[in-house]
């Protein structure tokens, strides 16, 4: 598959920025708009873009992992933010929150640990549609 | 306002509907799509419009000005799992099309012929 | 009460260690196994606390009942859960041997255990909206399961279930935003004393049709259920026979669960649409039956004709009817799944479902024969076995409402179910075996799979045999939740906080 050097040059340095911008997505999450499902998204449209313009395989390499493992501990962490309280005595999803703050980010608690599962199911399952989706039109080519 | 979404949802859900009923399977999808789109926007227009007033209320202020966040919550979960579908169902119906060698909705009927 | 959850957590997480395990077969068969089978024990307990201590809920993240999440569990929600869980169950028995190494790796495992928890979810939630999520999860895993293996007959079959099951989720979720404008609220509970301040309003009969459109897609009645025999004889044996036993019931128990918690206002209006649609799904599900030709095809449009009974059971609306829609729920779902898992190990044996190639299976293997009787007959509604209670608490509930047109009709009904049954007997038993297809043998079956194909069948059959001989207990368990469900103040109170 060839593609226009000026797009390869420009996703190289483009990827690194997007992944950024899709943690910065996610952390603003709770009390702003973003949030781990765009975060998500936004990631995954990094390695959309990196896998139009080097080829399917080279992103699936730059992955590394295979994307269904992505969505397999998206969902363990989100669902493990919700079990803490059950091993707490509370409700199952309850809601906890650290005392301290932390600089930049602010009070952390369950909500951003369910965003941060939320964030890898996404890029998992989007990036297992657009890999399976390109790969079967590369065998068509 | 209210009116111009009114009429907004007729259109989806009559085009949705009309395309439902088309034959190739492509235009089928295209109906549902846009029958879902329908919903949404009808969730959105009965949850009452507010306008230039976002959800987000600080403490201490009027809270009855603000749009009401519920009906957006519940259309994004709404697209989310749209979105979900509207995969699978591309790559269903593109399976499907190399499989039957047809789109034609009239020609699938092996599995209603009784054998 | 975090128990209520753990019918749903507990799939969603072994699916979760399926999906790691993605490569290693056998190891997702014995997750499959052992999952369902802690499954199993969970809903147990659930039953047994709803039972004892009444109605149970759970306010998901502590926020309060009109406001947040809510999981609750009456008896017929409990009871449901438990049948889903003895159907799953059974089916990780009966996927040992009749599911092949190419689905197992297509991740037909974790597939089935987000159905589950799609069910479960269903059964258990408090709310509108979150209703429309489960069944939503139920879906997608169905649509891939149904598709998964991708021959010709399964993709058309699976394009028009994913069709018109998809129109009947954008009518739901129109449905639940004319709800939310109308009263504000999406909890059952509370809308359940919103709707009577609303007064009686055209709209509240608009949304309520529109509930009955959707659930009645998803449950296959009368002019809606085009797209259940057009699909469920197209996958393997054990994925038809889990839908064929759970997903248009999860549609009976929406009806079911709306229709007298929510919609209560115009009743009578309602219920006799609902007994005008149930004699039609009765009445047209059984002429479909008599006119098909392979096993498969005929207990589908079975399954169309006893949804039949159900939502007649619902549209008497009187305590001992819905008792007796309840009952008939139990029932059906055990018998149902049973005679499809018969069904896949027929073809096992024959290699075939057509009726015509079929014959002699009685001289060969008499146990078979035996087994296939007693769903059968219980489908038919022979005494003393679990169909026969089921259907004479609804012909009871008819006759004191003196429907007696629905009630020669249901009983003209039963016959011609026999008249079906009777054929597959004759055609698969009795006749001699055709000459073109003369090998009746476990081919490629060691112990052990035959072991894993015929404990799921016998377990159920003998589950068929003691629901009919405890009768009491049974209908005291379904005349209890059809008390609650008509006087739902207990599960109004619990739910919404008050004591």
């Amino acid at each position: 598959m060839r593609s226009s050097l000026i797009l390869c040059t420009a996703t190289r340095f483009l990827l690194p920025i997007i992944l950024m911008f899709s943690f910065f997505i996610l952390l603003r999450g709770h009390n702003e708009p973003g949030g781990g499902f765009i975060g998500g998204l936004v990631a995954a449209s990094a390695f959309a873009l990196y896998a139009i313009s080097h080829g399917v395989t080279y992103a699936q390499q730059l992955l590394k992992v295979n994307p269904i493992n992505l969505i397999a501990s998206g969902l363990i962490i989100a669902l493990s933010s919700g079990l803490f309280a059950v091993f707490n005595g509370s409700n199952f999803m309850q809601g906890y929150w650290s005392e301290f703050k932390f600089p930049v980010i602010g009070k952390i608690g369950t909500p951003l640990i369910f965003d941060i599962g939320v964030y890898f199911l996404v890029l998992g399952i989007a990036l297992l549609i657009i890999f399976s989706l390109a790969e079967e039109e590369e065998e068509i080519q | 306002m209210n009116l111009l979404f009114a009429v907004m949802i007729g259109v989806l859900y009559g085009a949705g509907f009309y395309l439902i009923l088309r034959r190739s399977f492509v235009k089928v999808l295209i109906g549902l799509i846009l029958l879902a789109h329908g919903a949404n926007l009808l969730i959105l227009t009965v949850g009452r419009l507010t306008k230039g007033n976002p959800v987000f209320v600080n403490s201490g202020t009027d809270a009855t000005a603000f749009a009401d966040p519920l009906p957006q919550a519940l259309i994004l979960t709404a697209i989310v799992i749209g979105f979900g579908i509207q995969a699978f169902a591309l790559v269903l119906f593109k399976r499907a099309y190399k499989t039957a060698k047809t789109d034609d909705l009239d020609e699938m009927r092996n599995t209603d012929l009784s054998s | 009460m975090n128990l209520i959850v753990l019918p749903v957590i507990l799939p969603l997480l072994f699916a979760v260690i399926m999906l790691f395990a993605w490569k290693y077969i056998s190891l997702q068969r014995i997750l499959n196994l052992v999952g369902s089978l802690i499954l199993l024990i969970v809903s147990v307990l659930l039953f047994t606390t709803v039972l004892s201590d009444g109605v149970q809920s759970l306010h998901l993240g502590n926020w309060k009942a009109p406001f947040g999440i809510v999981f609750a569990a009456d008896i017929l929600s409990s009871v449901m859960v438990l049948i889903s869980s003895i159907i799953a169950f059974t089916t990780a028995l009966y996927s040992f041997s009749t599911i092949d190494n190419e689905r197992e790796s297509f991740g037909y495992y974790p597939l089935l255990n987000t159905l589950i928890m799609g069910i479960n979810g269903a059964f258990l939630t408090g709310d509108v909206f979150n209703l429309y999520v489960w069944f939503e999860v139920m879906l997608i895993s169905s649509f891939v399961l149904l598709v998964l293996g991708g021959t010709r007959n399964q993709l058309e079959g699976g394009i028009k279930y994913f069709t018109l099951n998809l129109i009947s989720s954008a009518f739901f979720l129109a449905a639940v935003g004319l709800l939310y404008g109308l009263t504000g609220t999406l909890n059952m509970a509370d809308l359940s004393e919103k709707i009577k301040l609303a007064g009686d309003n055209g709209l509240i009969t608009v949304i309520s049709i529109f509930f009955l459109i959707s659930f009645g897609i998803k449950s296959a009645v009368f002019p809606l259920y085009f797209w259940l025999p057009s699909s469920y004889h197209t996958p393997p044996s054990p994925v038809s026979a889990i839908f064929a036993g759970l997903l248009t019931k999860v549609g009976v128990y929406s009806l079911i669960r709306m229709f007298t918690l929510v919609f209560t206002v115009n009743s009578e209006f309602l219920t006799n649409i609902i007994l005008i649609v149930a004699v039609f799904t009765m009445v047209t599900g059984v002429f479909g039956a008599a006119s098909q030709n392979e096993i498969r095809k005929i207990l589908s449009f079975h399954i169309i004709s006893q949804i039949g009974y159900m939502i007649m059971g619902l549209g008497l609306y009187s305590v001992l009817g819905i008792a007796g829609a309840v009952f008939y729920l139990i029932h059906h779902i055990i018998v149902k799944t049973n005679l499809f898992f018969i069904g896949g190990l027929i073809q096992k044996l024959q290699g075939t479902y057509e009726l015509k190639k079929l014959g002699g299976l009685y001289k060969v293997y008499p146990i078979i024969g035996l087994l296939f009787l007693i769903p059968a007959l219980s489908l038919a509604g022979i005494p003393p076995l679990s169909g026969f209670w089921a259907k004479f608490l609804i012909v009871k509930a008819g006759l004191e409402l003196q429907e007696i047109l629905v009630v020669v009709i249901s009983l003209f009904v039963s016959l011609l179910t026999l008249f079906s049954m009777t054929k597959i007997w004759n055609e698969v038993f009795w006749k001699p075996a055709p000459k073109d297809n003369p090998e009746i043998s476990f081919k490629h079956f060691t112990l052990s799979k035959k072991i894993m194909i015929f404990s799921p069948i016998v377990f159920l059959a003998i589950l068929t045999v003691i629901i009919g001989f405890s009768v009491e207990e049974v209908f005291q368990i379904a005349n209890q939740s059809a008390n609650e469900l008509l006087n739902p103040i207990n599960y109004i109170n619990k739910v919404l906080g008050r004591f």
